[in-house]
C-alpha cells in the first residue's frame, strides 16, 4: 500500500472515530463539511487539475439538490430514485454548460459560466409555483429514509456523509492516479504541447467538467436528503465561490485539499461569527490573502516544500 | 392607459435605465479595455457611490439640491480613492494575471459589500432628489428629475469622449491600451496610469448610482444587477470598444426596461444572461470588438 | 517509384499581406530523413506547422498516406502518426521527466507503461533523471526530453523543429545515431542550421527562401545548386 493510498485510509479511519468522540453540533457540522467537501473535490477535478476556473459550479449542485428534492416533494420518489435523479442532473447539466463553454477559455470562459449559474438562479426564481423560489421548500422527514434507514437523525446521516465523502475521496485519488488524470493535468500544463501529442483538449475538458458535476450533483442531491432543505441560496453566485475558496485554501490539485479548505473556512466563519457579524469580510479577506500570497494553498505549500508524493 | 403610451412610459423608463447603465459600463469597459482585467467588484463600486451618497446628502445641512450636489462631487472622488489604493496595493502585486484578479476582485467585492453592511446597516434608505419637478404629458405625468437623470449621464458620457479623444491624459491611455511595452519605453508610467483607470472606471460606476439612487434607494446588495447588466452590455457590446458599449448599454436599457414593463423581469433577466453567454460562446467579439 | 508518406500541393499561408508561406509543393518519402532549410524567416516553421495542424493554411492542401488531412485538427493527425517536436522547447515544466514521456507513451494505450517509459528515457540517456523535474534540466536535456516524447509516440513521421539546437557535441552525435536507427520505419522531416547534421543524415534537402521552395534534391545536388548558394550556403 502506498504511502497516499495509506495517509487517505487514514483520514477516513479518524473521520469515522470522530463521531464517537464529537458533541451533537460538530457532529452535524462535520457531516455538512463532508457533503461540502465532495462539492469541493469536484470543482477541484476541473480547476486544481485540469484548469478549468469555473464560476458557476452552483448551477450543477443547485440541479442535483432541486432535482432530488422536486423529485421526492412534486412526483413522490423514494430517496433513492431521487438521490440518482440529482447525480444525473450534475453530470446532465455540466455536459451541456461544457459544449457550449469550453468553446471559449480563460476569462470568457469564467463569464459563461458565470452566467449560465446566474441564469440557472433566475430560472428557478421564475418558476417559483413550483421551486417556492428564496424561501425554499423542506423535505418530508419521512422521505429522507433510505432502504428504512432515516437519514434526517445524527448517526445514520454521519454515515451517509462519511460514505459518500468516503468514495468520492478515493476515486479522486484513482483520477489522479490514471491516464485521464495524467491528460487533465498535462491540459491545464501546456495545452499545445498535449494537442501535439494527440490529446483531443475539448474532449478532455468535457470529461473533466462532467466528472466534476456529477460530484457537484451528488453533493447536491445528498445535502437534500441529509439536511432537508432545497433553496435559491444555494445556487447563488455564493456556492460558485465557497468551492473555489475552499479548494484555494486547502491546495488546488491536491485530492485532500478541498476536504482541508471545506473544514477550515467552515469554522473560520464559524468561529469568527461568534465575535462579529462579518463574516462576509472574512471570506473576502481569506480570498485576497490566499491569492497575494499562498495561491497554492496549505497542501499545495507543503507539497512543494517536500512531500512530492503527495497526490 | 392605452398600448401606445404604455409603451412609451416604457422606453421612457428603458432610457433612464440606459443612461444609468451606459455610465456604469463604460467604466467597466475602460477598465478590460486599457488593463485587460475583469473586475467583480465593479458592483460594488456602484454600490457605494450610493451608500456614501446617502452619507452625504443625510449629513449636510441645507436643501437636498446642495447635498446632491456635494454627493456628486464627493463619492466619485471617495471610490475613486478606494479603487486607486486596491488596485496598487492588490492588482499590481498580481501582476494583473487575469484569474488572480477575478478571484481577488471577488474578495474585494466581499469585503466592501461587509463594510457597507457594518456601517450603513441591512435596510434600504431613499435618498432624496434634488428637485421635485412633474413633467405632465397628455398621457401621464412624469419625473422631471428622471429626464434630467438622462441628460446628465449624455453630458458626463460626452466628457468621458473628450477625455479619451481628445486629451493628452486620453492619448496615454490609448496608448498604454494599445501595447502595454511599448508605452513604457516611451516614459510613461504604466502603473499609474493603471491606478487612474482604475479609478476612472469606479468614479463612473458611482456617479451613475448617485444619480440613480433618489429614484432607487441605497442598499447594501444593490451592486449585483448593476454588475450583472454591465458585464452583458460590456460583452455584447465587444469588450474595450467604448461605441459598442453605449450602443449595447442603449439597445439593452430599452429592452430591459420594455420586457419588465410588459413581461416578468426575471424573464429580462434570465434572457439577458443567456444572450451574453451565447455571445461569448459563438462571436466573442461582441458587436463591435476586434476579433480576438 | 518510392511511396510519397505526405505530399503538399499549393501550400500557402498569409499573415494579413505577409506572405510566409507562398504556393508550396512538397513531397516526401517514406523512410527517408528529409532536412528543410533556409535562411531565418523564409518559413520554414511556418510551413512544417502548416503540415502538422497548428495552424490552418490559407490555400492549398495536405495529404498524409494518400488521405486528405487539410481540414484534421492537429491532434487528429497526430493520432494518424504525425509528430512534432516545438522549436522553442515545449514540455510539461512543472512535471517530472518521467510525466512528460508516460503522456506521450499512454497514447499508444500501452500495458506495461512504466517499463516503456524508462526504455525511452533509457533511449535518450535521461533515464537517471526520471524523478527530476523537467523545467530544471538543462537546456540540451530538454531538447533530448522533447526529442523522446516525439519518439515514444512511435509514429510514421516525426518532424522535428532544429532539434540540435543547444546540443554538446556529443549529444549531437547521439542525436545522429538515434535518428539512424528509428529510419526507415519512421520518415524523419527536420528543420536545421546544422549544416553538417543536415549533411551528415539527410537524404532528400529542401530549401525555402522568402516562403517559396528554391530547390528540392539530394545533398549533393542542392550543394552544387547556384541559386541556394547565393541564397543561403554563402556561395
Amino acid at each position: 500500500m502506498t504511502r497516499a493510498l495509506a495517509l487517505h485510509i487514514a483520514v477516513l479511519v479518524a473521520l469515522f472515530a470522530a463521531q464517537y468522540f464529537l458533541p451533537p453540533y460538530h457532529h452535524t457540522n462535520i457531516a455538512r463539511i463532508m457533503v461540502l467537501a465532495v462539492f469541493a473535490m469536484g470543482y477541484n477535478i476541473a480547476f486544481g487539475y485540469t484548469g478549468l476556473l469555473s464560476l458557476g459550479h452552483a448551477l450543477f449542485f443547485a440541479a442535483g439538490l432541486y432535482a432530488t428534492g422536486l423529485g421526492i416533494e412534486l412526483w413522490g420518489l423514494s430517496a433513492g430514485p431521487a438521490l440518482l435523479l440529482g447525480l444525473l442532473a450534475g453530470v446532465a447539466i455540466a455536459a451541456a454548460t461544457g459544449v457550449l463553454a469550453l468553446r471559449t477559455g480563460g476569462v470568457s470562459f469564467m463569464i459563461v459560466t458565470l452566467m449560465f449559474a446566474q441564469a440557472g438562479y433566475l430560472t428557478i426564481l421564475y418558476f417559483g409555483a413550483y421551486t417556492r423560489g428564496d424561501e425554499g421548500f423542506v423535505i418530508t422527514r419521512a422521505a429522507r429514509n433510505l432502504g428504512g434507514v432515516d437519514l434526517s437523525s445524527d448517526t445514520p446521516r454521519y454515515f451517509a456523509a462519511l460514505i459518500l465523502f468516503g468514495v468520492g475521496l478515493l476515486v479522486n485519488l484513482a483520477l489522479t492516479r490514471s491516464n485521464l488524470g495524467r491528460s487533465m493535468i498535462a491540459m491545464r500544463e501546456n495545452e499545445e504541447r498535449s494537442r501535439m501529442l494527440g490529446y483531443n483538449p475539448f474532449r478532455i475538458k468535457l470529461t473533466a467538467l462532467v466528472i466534476s458535476g456529477l460530484y457537484a450533483g451528488a453533493a447536491g442531491a445528498a445535502y437534500g436528503v441529509l439536511f432537508g432543505y432545497v433553496g435559491a441560496s444555494f445556487a447563488t453566485i455564493q456556492y460558485s465561490i465557497l468551492p473555489l475558496l475552499y479548494v484555494l485554501l486547502g491546495g488546488a490539485g491536491t485530492t485532500l485539499g478541498p476536504f482541508l479548505g471545506a473544514l477550515l473556512m467552515f469554522y473560520l466563519i464559524d468561529i469568527s461569527s461568534g465575535y462579529t457579524t462579518a463574516h462576509l469580510f472574512v471570506v473576502g479577506a481569506a480570498l485576497l490573502v490566499l491569492v497575494l500570497f499562498a495561491p497554492k494553498g496549505i497542501l499545495g505549500w507543503v507539497r512543494d516544500k517536500g512531500a512530492k508524493w503527495l497526490p | 392607459m392605452d398600448f401606445g403610451p404604455f409603451l412609451l412610459l416604457a422606453l421612457m423608463e428603458g432610457m433612464v435605465m440606459a443612461a444609468v447603465l451606459a455610465l456604469t459600463a463604460v467604466g467597466l469597459s475602460l477598465v478590460f479595455g486599457v488593463m485587460r482585467v475583469v473586475n467583480v467588484a465593479h458592483g460594488e463600486f456602484f454600490m457605494l457611490g450610493a451608500v456614501i451618497a446617502w452619507f452625504v446628502t443625510h449629513y449636510m445641512p441645507g436643501p437636498p439640491a446642495v447635498g446632491f450636489a456635494a454627493a456628486l462631487v464627493i463619492c466619485p472622488l471617495i471610490v475613486g480613492g478606494i479603487a486607486a489604493l486596491s488596485d496598487t496595493l492588490i492588482l499590481k502585486r498580481l501582476k494583473y494575471d487575469p484569474e488572480a484578479t477575478i478571484v481577488a476582485t471577488i474578495g474585494l467585492s466581499y469585503i466592501f459589500q461587509q463594510a457597507a453592511l457594518t456601517f450603513y446597516g441591512p435596510d434600504a434608505r431613499p435618498v432624496l432628489a434634488p428637485f421635485d419637478l412633474r413633467i405632465q404629458l397628455p398621457w401621464f405625468g412624469y419625473s422631471g428629475y428622471k429626464i434630467a437623470v438622462v441628460f446628465a449621464a449624455l453630458a458626463i458620457l460626452m466628457a468621458v469622449w473628450v477625455l479619451i479623444t481628445r486629451t493628452r491624459a486620453g492619448l496615454i491611455m490609448r496608448a498604454t491600451q494599445l501595447d502595454r511595452n511599448t508605452a513604457r519605453a516611451f516614459g510613461i508610467n504604466v502603473d499609474r496610469v493603471y491606478a487612474a483607470v482604475f479609478a476612472l472606471g469606479a468614479g463612473l460606476a458611482a456617479v451613475a448610482a448617485v444619480l440613480i439612487v433618489p429614484i432607487q434607494q441605497a442598499h447594501y446588495l444593490m451592486g449585483h444587477d448593476p454588475l450583472l447588466l454591465s458585464f452583458i452590455v460590456v460583452i455584447i457590446g465587444g469588450l474595450g470598444s467604448l461605441r459598442g458599449t453605449l450602443v449595447a448599454a442603449l439597445v439593452i436599457g430599452l429592452s430591459d426596461g420594455v420586457i419588465s414593463v410588459f413581461f416578468s423581469p426575471t424573464l429580462a433577466k434570465i434572457l439577458a444572461t443567456l444572450l451574453v453567454a451565447m455571445v461569448l460562446v459563438f462571436r466573442p467579439q461582441g458587436l463591435f470588438g476586434a476579433k480576438p | 517509384m518510392a511511396a510519397i508518406i505526405l505530399s503538399a500541393r499549393g501550400l500557402t499561408k498569409h499573415y494579413d499581406g505577409i506572405k510566409a508561406v507562398e504556393a508550396v509543393d512538397f513531397d516526401l518519402t517514406t523512410g527517408q530523413v528529409h532536412a528543410l532549410i533556409g535562411p531565418n524567416g523564409a518559413g520554414k516553421t511556418t510551413f512544417v506547422s502548416l503540415l502538422s495542424g497548428r495552424i490552418a493554411p490559407s490555400a492549398g492542401t495536405i495529404r498524409f498516406d494518400g488521405i486528405d488531412i487539410t481540414r484534421l485538427p492537429a491532434h487528429s493527425r497526430v493520432a494518424r502518426g504525425i509528430a512534432y517536436t516545438f522549436q522553442i522547447t515545449s514540455i510539461y515544466a512543472n512535471l517530472p521527466v518521467f510525466d512528460n514521456v508516460a503522456l506521450a507513451i499512454q497514447r499508444k494505450g500501452s500495458k506495461r507503461l512504466q517499463a516503456e517509459t524508462m526504455a525511452a528515457l533509457s533511449r535518450v540517456g535521461l533515464a537517471d533523471r526520471a524523478d527530476q523535474i523537467a523545467g530544471t534540466l538543462a537546456y540540451g536535456h530538454q531538447r533530448l526530453l522533447e526529442i523522446a516524447m516525439g519518439l515514444s509516440m512511435r509514429p510514421r513521421l516525426l518532424i522535428l523543429d532544429e532539434p540540435t539546437q543547444g546540443l554538446a557535441n556529443s549529444e549531437i552525435e547521439a542525436f545522429n545515431a538515434l535518428i539512424r536507427e528509428v529510419t526507415p520505419q519512421t520518415t524523419v522531416l527536420l528543420i536545421e542550421h546544422n549544416m553538417d547534421v543536415v549533411m551528415d543524415l539527410a537524404d532528400q534537402i529542401t530549401v525555402l527562401n522568402f516562403g517559396e521552395m528554391l530547390a528540392t534534391g539530394t545533398p549533393a545536388e542542392i550543394r552544387a545548386n547556384p541559386a541556394v548558394q547565393t541564397a543561403y550556403l554563402g556561395g
